[in-house]
């Protein structure tokens, strides 16, 4: 299941080696406590089966992606070239800590927490609003027996 | 602690990058789609990480922060169209969803 490797290829480690401790821990947090608990209770609930990948599998011949993907890691090839030959710098680790990232996250930064509450906050409610199962309510003035069926 | 390159960083958030766009375009299914997407956010994430290490400021873990919310709200907002997809067409094949009306 590729939802286990999605976990299991988290950045958390490499975020952990480049001195961020406070974000390295909130994304473990977010990621392995809510999102993948989401998509795993939504592939629960959806039952998947085989037919898709098997598609994908018939879509996806040789001749169809090798010369593609040659020419992509070609210009991978490339990038990563002009990366390293560049001025190669060794960076120095220091650790910011969660004091520092929270007086600069309420100072300067004021503006954007309040935005990034609003987003979560018109988040929940899409969700919530999406996610229920709509049954139309009209008034009994209004129905006539053509449309109460609403498919939904 | 071992010194890392920043430009080894910035290969493996751009490896990440690719792949990421890879599975989004070849994969047929939209579960696979959004998980797609949420590996780019984290490469662009490992990016800011990346550079706000090098300048020794906590300015790149601040849009982390920023990228992870927005992350979570999308990833909920698209979960629930998922299931009103599932409920309405039946399936979850986006060569079998081309019409936008219900």
């Amino acid at each position: 299941m590729s939802l286990l490797f999605y976990i299991s290829s988290f950045v958390a480690l490499l975020f952990l080696s480049l001195g961020a401790p406070f974000v390295a821990v909130l994304e473990v947090i977010v990621y392995a406590g809510a999102i993948i608990v989401l998509f795993i209770f939504v592939v629960m609930m959806l039952n998947l089966g085989k037919d898709t990948a098997q598609q994908e599998s018939a879509w996806l011949r040789p001749r169809v992606w090798l010369l593609p993907s040659l020419l992509c890691l070609i210009l991978l090839g490339e990038m990563t070239a002009l990366l390293i030959i560049g001025t190669e710098d060794k960076m120095q680790i220091s650790v910011v800590d969660p004091k520092k990232l929270s007086m600069s996250l309420y100072g300067p930064y004021i503006i954007a927490v309040e935005l990034i509450g609003f987003l979560l906050m018109a988040g929940i409610v899409g969700a919530a609003h999406i996610g229920k199962h709509t049954k139309k309510h009209l008034h009994r003035y209004l129905q006539d027996p053509e449309t109460t069926e609403i498919n939904i | 602690m071992m010194p890392i390159g920043s430009n080894t960083v910035l290969v493996v958030a751009a490896a990440l990058f690719v792949l990421g766009l890879a599975a989004a375009l070849t994969r047929k299914n939209i579960i696979f789609i959004l998980i797609a997407v949420e590996v780019m956010l984290n490469a662009s994430g490992l990016a800011f990480v990346a550079a706000g290490a090098k300048w020794h400021q906590p300015d790149g873990q601040l849009m982390f922060l920023f990228i992870l919310a927005m992350a979570a709200a999308e990833i909920s907002v698209g979960l629930a169209l998922v299931l009103q997809i599932y409920h309405q067409h039946k399936t979850l094949d986006v060569e079998d969803l081309k019409e936008l009306r219900d």
